[in-house]
This record gives structure tokens, C-alpha cells and sequence, in this order.
């Protein structure tokens, strides 16, 4: 279990402008925790600099209140990128087995393969293993992509945007299996999410960036209000609620001035 | 249903066995190149100078000359298919061989300075001269190019770009060389530049095997890491490679064993190209098996192109270069209009 902590993290891609201007959360173990925010507004960054990719300007990401090096910290955090192409040059069972890369060794011990043939059944990719996969579909594609992040058995799980190309089956599918894996394995998972809906329904506990910084950060219930969302997405939605479950519908694209009058 | 971890075994089981289909036929064609030359000797006796060697002609012919060719050929055709391997996976290019980076043009006009004005870098017995100077100029090539690698970052565009421009460089200054020539060093130095084994000898040899096994093992250490390479840089780095130092690392070794096989036989062209693809289309991306593949490779097809030098014209030693660029090409384009588009 390693409780993941940002503190006052600050970025940016050249010195002068600032995309991160200070975030501050904690993500802890067994929990989902999802960020969300508009489009550019750094969450790919950030997820970035708890990954060690990149490094921050200011500020500091704790794993258990340690400061890790950039090997250590690719031990228990496996990442998911945004990006997510993937040349056909490997098999899907070769590509999910290269999820394994730090226990790899010249002989591919019985252990590895049993996770990977395991993962692969989970994610119900058994029929694809033999196959390239330049012979799949996006989705496919990403599920292959998702089996490689959980094959290296995280202790800290970071998905960026994990269901974007997914048909609403996967989608539900998916987020239900990480929540499993979550609560079972005690992992710390932050993932990036557009999908309101979905962060209500999955996460315990949701991150809201916008303008480099917090705008609000705890459950569903106290950071989806209608004038958060108006302010951050300047859009009005309207938000309900049945079975415990909160649906935000969005309803129109707000203009400018109108959104600095509301906020 | 069958197991997927299993059909995986079955497929590890395959690779293992186009390994040992290649090394069987390295073997043969080896012995094949042990048999032929101008001097009529049987199988037989040449097994029997290789086991126990005499005073006699037979041995001094085996050891002295058919020994030297047939090893330098498996060598040198290994040493090219790894170095074009790699250098094709760190510029993330099929297109990539050895020479991509410029290192043929440097060892040419290091070659060309020993044969025009006898400049020698350091002070060697004769024989070894021109090796010499090749390889301090080829090596020199790289350097700049890592030079400009840690100015400009590492990307493969980087590293093309810059390799182009110190090509020409190098280019540019061998034709002037060429032009300032006298007749016998003129000829040379195009001699040199078409490559050729009959400066073999098992000293050479021996320096390339060294090189080439060397630079192999600290590769295969590495093996699962430049196969997530492949993936891109992105992904690699996601999965926790530091891609910035592997590129150099790798670099680096390419460098040192490309310089070392041209240095002793100068310019062969096209091995460093095609090995590795003919072995990424029976043995896929998995590096432990790709490099060996690929070593294994490029010495069949050096050690065929050598068979037909001496085959080709009676008596005669064709330049092995001109034969592996005149195979290579019919075959490049083959795999070009036939290859399987996913092997890329
Ligand atoms: N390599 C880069 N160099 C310079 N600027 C960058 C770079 N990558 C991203 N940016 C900028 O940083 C900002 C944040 O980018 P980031 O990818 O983190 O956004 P995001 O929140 O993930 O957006 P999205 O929802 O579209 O994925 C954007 O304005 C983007 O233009
Ligand atoms: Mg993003």
C-alpha cells in the first residue's frame, strides 16, 4: 500500500508560462481517485510528473511520505499514457508480456506468463494473443494497452483517459475491473477521466483541475455542483441523482461573459 | 482450448529452432567456403589440417588463407547485420544500416589519408595502417555525432540530418583526396572502398570476433529494453526505460563494431540492411532472438556473397561489396513490394 501525495506541484514546458500553479491532493490506497478538467488544462502533464517523466518546477510527489528516484518509483507505478498508438510489430501476448519489463530476465520465468496469460483472460483478449497488433481495433488496441499497465502488478496505477475508445460495455467493464483490482490489491489509481458520469459512478474521490490548479477536490456529491461545472467547463448541465448515483447532463455551452458574470 | 501461455512456448520453441537451422547452415556454408579457391583441396584434408596442423602446404593454404576468409566472412556479415539491427532500432527506421550515420564515408577518408599521404594516426606494423586510420576516422564520425545528439536531444531526425551532413563532409573530402591521388593509391582506395576480404588474416579475425561478442552480450542484457523501444519512445519511457541513455549506449556499441568490421575489409554494402529484416520475418520484434538472428544472418549472407566471389569469375576474386549490393538490391525491393506490412 503507498499513499500517493502531491504537494504545492508546479510546471511548465518553458520557464515563462505555467501550466501547473500549485497542486496539492492525495491519492490513497484501494481508492480510485479521478481527475478530471477541460481540455489543456495539464492533466496529461501532471500524470506525467507523478510518473517521473517529467520533473516539476516546484513542489513534490510523495510515495508513503518519500521522495523516490525515478528507478524506484518505475517499480510500483505503472503509467498508461495518453497516447496510445502501438506499432504492429509485436503479438498481443508479446506486448502485454513487455508490461513486465522490470521482472523481465533472459528466460521468461513461469510466473511472468501465468500473470500475463491471467491478465489476458480477465480482459477477455485470449482469442487476439497470437495476433499483431496492428491487426486489432482502437479499442482492442487499448484494452491490450490496459492488461500491459496491470500485468506489472502496481503498487500506485496511473490511467490516462483509459476508456476513451471503448463501446459503453468496455467502458463499464473496464473501470469495473480496475475497481476491483483497486480495492483488492490495495493499489493507489488515479486516472484521468472526461466522462463525468463515469468519475461519479467509479471514483471515491474526484480532482477537479482547471487554470493550473484545484478548483475542487472530495466525492461526487460535494465537487459536481452545477457552478463548479459552469465555471470550469462553462457549460450548463443540470445534475440529478437516483439510485446514489449523480448524472450530470450537460445542456448548453455557456458564452464567455456570461460565465464571468456567474463565477 | 489451448493455453496462450503455452502457444506463446510453442512459438519461443520455433524461434529456438530457426536459431539452430541458421547456425547449422552457417556451418555448411562455411565449410563450403574452406573447400573452394584456386588450390584443389578435399574435404577431407582440410578437416585434417584444421584438427591437427602441419609444415605442409595444405595447412599453411587452410590456416594462413581459407581459415582467415571463411572466419572474417562470418564475422564481419554478423558484426554489419547487429550494427544495422540496432541502428535501425534507435532511428526507429527500416531504412537504417551501419552506414545511415555516416561511418563508411569516415573510415573511407581515413582509408584514403593512409593510401594518399601515408598519414598514419598512430605508429602500427604496416599491415595495419590503413585498418587503423579507417577505424579512428569512422569513430570520429560517431563522436560527432553524438556530439550533435547532446546539443540538438537525441531523436532519430537529429541523428539522420547530422549523419547526412557529416557524410558529405567526409564525402566531399575523399573526392579530393581522390583528386590529389596518385594512379596506385587511386586505385586503392576505390579497391578499399568496394570492400573485400582478401586482407583477411586470424589476428583480424580474432579482434572482430572479440568485438562482435562482446558488444552482443552487453546487448542481449538489454534485450527486453531496446524490444520496448520499439514501442516508442513514449511507451518505452512509460514502462520505465531511460530511452535517452539506451539510444546512446547503443549507439555507442554500433559505432565501436561497425568501425571495427569495415576498418580490416572497408566498405560492404547492404548486409546491415537486409539481415535483420530477413530475421525479423522469421524470428518477430523479440530482441533475444532478433539479435542473435540478426548476427547469424549477416554472416549467411556474407559468407554466400564471399562463396561467389570466388565462384563467380574462374581464378579471379570478384569484390564481395559489388556481390552483396547486386543480391542485396533484387531482394530489398522484394521485401519491399512483398513484405508484410506489420513487420514495420
Ligand atoms: N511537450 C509540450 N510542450 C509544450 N507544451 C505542451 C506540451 N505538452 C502539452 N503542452 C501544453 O500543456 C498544456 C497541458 O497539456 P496536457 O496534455 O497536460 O493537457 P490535458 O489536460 O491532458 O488535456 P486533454 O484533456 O486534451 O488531454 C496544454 O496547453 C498543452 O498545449
Ligand atoms: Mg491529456
Amino acid at each position: 500500500m503507498v499513499v500517493v501525495e502531491l504537494k504545492e506541484v508546479k510546471f511548465g514546458y518553458n520557464s515563462s508560462d505555467e501550466i501547473l500553479k500549485g497542486i496539492s491532493f492525495r491519492a490513497n490506497p484501494g481508492e480510485i481517485t479521478a481527475i478530471v478538467g477541460p481540455n489543456g488544462a495539464g492533466k496529461s502533464t501532471l500524470l506525467k510528473i507523478i510518473a517521473k517523466i517529467l520533473k516539476p518546477k516546484s513542489g513534490i510527489v510523495l510515495f508513503d511520505g518519500k521522495n523516490l528516484s525515478k528507478e524506484e518509483t518505475t517499480k510500483i507505478v505503472s503509467y498508461l499514457p495518453q497516447e496510445n498508438s502501438i506499432p504492429g510489430i509485436l503479438t498481443v501476448f508479446e506486448a502485454v508480456l513487455l508490461g513486465r519489463l522490470p521482472h523481465l530476465s533472459w528466460r521468461v520465468k513461469k510466473e511472468d506468463l501465468k500473470i500475463v496469460r491471467n491478465t489476458i483472460t480477465e480482459l477477455r483478449l485470449e482469442k487476439y494473443a497470437e495476433r499483431y497488433t496492428s491487426q486489432l481495433s482502437g479499442g482492442e488496441k487499448q484494452m491490450v494497452l490496459i492488461a500491459q499497465a496491470l500485468v506489472r502488478e502496481p503498487k500506485v496505477l496511473l490511467l490516462d483517459e483509459p476508456v476513451s475508445n471503448l463501446d459503453m460495455r468496455n467502458q463499464l467493464e473496464i473501470l469495473e475491473l480496475i475497481k476491483k483490482f483497486t480495492k483488492e490489491r490495495k493499489i493507489s489509481t488515479i486516472v484521468v477521466l472526461h466522462d463525468l458520469n463515469l468519475a461519479a459512478k467509479y471514483a471515491d474521490k474526484i480532482v477537479i483541475i482547471s487554470n493550473g490548479k484545484v478548483r475542487a477536490c472530495g466525492d461526487a456529491k460535494s465537487v459536481l455542483r452545477p457552478e463548479v461545472l459552469a465555471e470550469v467547463y462553462e457549460v450548463e448541465v443540470n445534475i440529478s441523482s437516483s439510485d446514489g448515483n449523480i448524472h450530470v447532463l450537460p445542456l448548453r455551452p455557456l458564452s464567455r461573459s456570461f460565465c464571468s458574470e456567474v463565477c | 482450448m489451448t493455453d496462450i501461455a503455452d502457444a506463446y512456448s510453442k512459438i519461443v520453441q520455433k524461434r529456438f529452432l530457426f536459431i539452430f537451422l541458421f547456425l547449422v547452415l552457417s556451418s555448411l556454408l562455411s565449410f563450403v567456403n574452406l573447400i573452394i579457391g584456386p588450390i584443389k583441396l578435399s574435404p577431407f584434408e582440410i578437416l585434417q589440417s584444421l584438427i591437427s596442423p602441419r609444415e605442409d602446404t595444405t595447412s599453411i593454404v587452410v590456416w594462413e588463407y581459407r581459415l582467415p576468409w571463411t572466419l572474417m566472412a562470418v564475422l564481419v556479415g554478423g558484426a554489419l547485420g547487429l550494427a544495422g539491427l540496432q541502428m535501425q532500432t534507435i532511428l526507429n527506421n527500416p531504412l537504417a544500416s551501419p552506414y545511415t550515420l555516416g561511418i563508411s564515408s569516415g573510415a573511407g577518408f581515413g582509408a584514403a589519408l593512409a593510401y594518399v599521404l601515408g598519414i598514419y594516426v598512430i605508429a602500427v606494423p604496416s599491415e595495419f595502417i590503413v585498418p587503423i586510420n579507417a577505424f579512428v576516422f569512422s569513430f570520429l564520425t560517431c563522436m560527432l555525432i553524438l556530439t550533435i545528439g547532446k546539443i540538438r536531444g537525441f531523436t532519430s531526425e537529429t541523428l539522420i540530418l547530422g549523419g547526412i551532413a557529416i557524410s558529405f563532409m567526409f564525402q566531399s573530402l575523399l573526392a579530393l583526396l581522390q583528386y590529389y591521388a596518385s594512379e596506385e593509391a587511386l586505385q586503392a582506395i576505390v579497391f578499399w572502398l568496394f570492400g573485400s576480404l582478401t586482407k583477411a588474416s586470424l589476428l583480424k579475425a580474432q579482434i572482430v570476433a572479440v568485438v562482435l561478442i562482446a558488444v552482443t552480450i552487453l546487448l542481449l542484457f538489454r534485450s527486453w529494453k531496446i524490444t520496448a523501444l520499439r514501442l516508442g519512445e513514449e511507451k518505452a519511457k512509460s514502462l520505465g526505460v531511460d530511452v535517452e541513455s539506451l539510444r546512446v549506449e547503443i549507439l555507442l556499441y554500433v559505432s565501436i563494431l561497425t568501425s571495427v568490421a569495415i576498418c580490416f575489409v572497408g566498405v560492404i554494402g547492404f548486409v546491415g540492411l537486409v539481415a535483420p529484416h530477413i530475421a525479423r520475418i522469421l524470428l518477430g520484434e523479440d530482441q533475444r532472438f532478433l539479435i542473435v538472428g540478426s548476427i547469424l544472418c549477416g554472416g549467411l549472407i556474407l559468407s554466400a556473397g564471399a562463396v561467389a566471389s570466388k565462384t563467380i569469375v574462374p581464378g579471379a576474386i570478384f569484390p564481395i561489396g559489388i556481390i552483396t549490393s547486386m543480391l542485396g538490391i533484387p531482394f530489398f525491393l522484394f521485401l519491399v513490394l512483398k513484405g508484410r506490412r506489420e513487420i514495420w
